[in-house]
């Protein structure tokens, strides 16, 4: 069992509460700069898409986990991040310059989409952000002459101050190089006044606004921090894809993206990581398992079978999603054998009231 | 120039008139209790002065300015802060969390600095801390400091969220009926407190209470309301013995 004995306000503040956690997530951070030596190329181009989808991930969080808005139009930002650094490489635009306006004009898209959040909660906002999801897919198809049309643009490697980035090692080492500082960013802004008016907003924005929270202006904020995150993500994307074109970013796309959050546990950072690992690893998995089932069952329809059954289990079983499950089993261990079942059952309120009478 | 005033207030929802033309005037430094039945209007004065809906008629000033006409927000920025009578926590956060909260008028950062968490973040966010922490010394808070609003028991609840209002440092502090749901020593606790506030912190207290014992224990005057009017001011001895607060909560005589 652990005791943390506080005797400092810094010892809440700093990234790291113990040295247990200095030494999981050192090596945790070695063996994953020294992936390329122990990874096969196969893992490796995985182990890719599970930092640009991090990145994605953590957007997500910070908007849904976070904030307690919902977006069912992310895949959106994904293609904004995607197109701006396609068409910024062409032009020459070098790619810190380009990854930076990537991020900047999803920003701006994002307090744009923001917008009726102001005003619309819960089904009403999810309808207005996919309607835009819907807008941005539609552009991208019609603006031939920008975006290429469902023809689609192919993207070249990314050149690192004129340093072409062609291998896999390389292009990993920038993918986890971004996913490290977003992560990081996201701590810092978490742990900051701005992190907890979010999370206030989520919780009661009533009393939100009466500790002073300006509503439009967080929530605002939200979506841009969002969708600038997303936009990275999509820069990555299609460097990571090499050829984009609109059926990349359709409103499926934004569900999966979603679920990454909602698999992973909501207002988790870890559960952004975890759900990004788990929807690019289980694809792998079913294909395998595919070879060893009855032709029956191995259809194309299986993967999405198999993730309808995995949300809807976790959202029965363990609404706290994967980093909630880890959570209660790392409880058990520390405490063993004092772990009751009941411990992380929350008390229901029951005197949460509609109005404010 | 007073303190706190309130002139001609009423508000109206379709055809209930909630409040009807209440003026007041609360000063530095004292208790100043709103009593009334059931739907008297007692907690949509605190929505009006916490500009969650706007009046209809009427206006409301604080230290000479008027709150009337602004964006909710900046209510607390003025130095006014309040409690619910339902409970409206953050439930998923930790108290400490909860009552860093009520530090956010008093943010000095940018949003650059703190994506960075620069040495100055990390100076206010220690700061912010220090004044939480006497809050919570305060109100005896430390052994739930770290534990999640949601799991706590209401009494509990009841003293967090009194503790989220002073972390913000008011001048005049709102409470509506803060003894609602506590037990004889919760209740005992919370005139303590209340005393306490107003004495050694030197907030103003401006409160909605049911329980009378509460109310002539702390308060220095008393309003009483009934269907949105003014019936009654004066100490609480006084309101309470009035023929219209006697007739308001007993109904009319029988004839
Ligand atoms: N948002 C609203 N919409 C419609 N009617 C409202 C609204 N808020 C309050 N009312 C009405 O205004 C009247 C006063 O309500 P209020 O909540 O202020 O009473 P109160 O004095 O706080 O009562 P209690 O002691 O039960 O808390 C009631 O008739 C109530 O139904
Ligand atoms: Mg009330």
């Amino acid at each position: 069992m652990r005791f943390i004995f506080k005797t400092a306000y810094l010892q809440d503040i700093r990234l790291f509460q113990h040295r247990g956690q200095v030494f999981w997530y050192g090596l945790l951070g070695l063996a994953l700069l020294a992936a390329p030596w122990w990874a096969s190329e196969y893992f490796m181009s995985q182990l890719h898409f599970i930092c640009i989808y991090s990145i994605v991930g953590f957007g997500l969080m910070m908007l849904v986990g976070f904030t307690g808005q919902i977006s069912l139009g992310h895949a959106a930002f994904l293609a904004v991040g995607a197109y701006t650094e396609a068409l910024l490489q062409a032009a020459g635009v070098p790619f810190v310059v380009s990854i930076a306006c990537a991020a900047a004009f999803s920003a701006s898209v994002g307090v744009i989409v923001g917008l009726p959040a102001l005003r619309l909660k819960g089904i009403y906002l999810a309808i207005s952000t996919l309607a835009f999801n819907v807008i941005i897919e539609e552009i991208a198809t019609r603006w031939e002459s920008l975006t290429g049309g469902s023809g689609g643009k192919h993207v070249s490697a990314v050149s690192l101050f004129g340093w072409k980035l062609e291998s896999d090692s390389e292009f990993y080492y920038l993918c986890l190089a971004l996913t490290v500082l977003c992560c990081l960013a996201c701590i810092n802004l978490l742990r900051s006044p701005t992190g907890r008016a979010f999370v206030a907003i989520r919780d009661s924005e009533i009393s939100a606004s009466c500790m002073g929270v300006n509503l439009a202006k967080y929530k605002t904020l939200s979506f841009a921090l969002s969708a600038a995150l997303t936009g990275i993500g999509g820069a990555l994307y299609a460097h990571k894809i090499s050829f984009i074109s609109p059926e990349q970013f359709t409103l499926l796309a934004s569900i999966e993206l979603v679920t990454i959050v909602i698999i992973g546990g909501v207002g988790f950072l870890h559960g952004a990581v975890l759900g990004a690992a788990f929807i690019i690893v289980l694809p792998q998995l079913i294909s395998i398992a595919k070879d060893y089932l009855p032709s029956a069952v191995a259809t194309t329809g299986l993967q999405g079978v198999v993730f309808g059954l995995v949300l809807i289990g976790l959202i029965l079983f363990e609404p706290m999603g994967l980093y909630g499950r880890w959570l209660k089993i790392r409880t058990y261990f520390e405490l063993f054998p004092f772990y009751r079942r009941g411990m992380f059952r929350r008390q229901k309120s029951y005197m949460k009231s509609e109005r404010l009478r | 120039m007073s303190f706190f005033k309130v002139e001609q207030l009423g508000i109206r929802f379709g055809g209930v008139v909630a409040v009807n033309d209440v003026s007041f005037e609360v000063n530095r430094g004292e208790v100043f209790t709103i009593i009334g039945p059931n739907g008297a209007g007692k907690t949509t004065i605190f929505n009006l002065v916490g500009l969650i809906y706007p009046p209809t008629s009427g206006r409301i000033e604080f230290e000479g300015r008027e709150l009337t006409g602004m964006a909710p927000h900046r209510v607390a920025e003025f130095g006014i802060a309040r409690t619910f009578q339902n409970i409206e926590l953050f439930e998923h956060a930790s108290v400490l969390q909860n009552l860093l909260i009520g530090r956010h008028r008093h943010r000095a950062t940018s949003l650059w600095q703190e994506l960075l968490f620069l040495p100055s973040v990390r100076r206010r966010e220690i700061e912010a801390r220090e004044a939480v922490e006497k809050v919570i010394d305060f109100l005896e808070l430390a052994k739930y400091r770290d534990s999640l609003v949601a799991g706590l028991p209401y009494g509990v609840r009841k003293v967090v969220e009194l503790g989220r209002a002073l972390a913000t440092e008011p001048k005049l502090l709102l409470l509506d009926e803060p003894s609602s749901g506590l037990n004889p020593e919760e209740t005992d606790d919370m005139a303590f407190w209340i005393e306490d506030i107003k004495k050694l912190l030197g907030i103003t207290v401006l409160m909605v209470e049911h329980d009378m014992n509460l109310v002539s224990r702390v308060s220095d005057r008393v309003l009483a309301l009934n269907m949105g009017e003014v019936i009654a001011e004066g100490t609480a001895a006084e309101v309470q013995s009035h023929p219209a607060v006697i007739e308001a909560y007993l109904g009319g005589a029988v004839k």
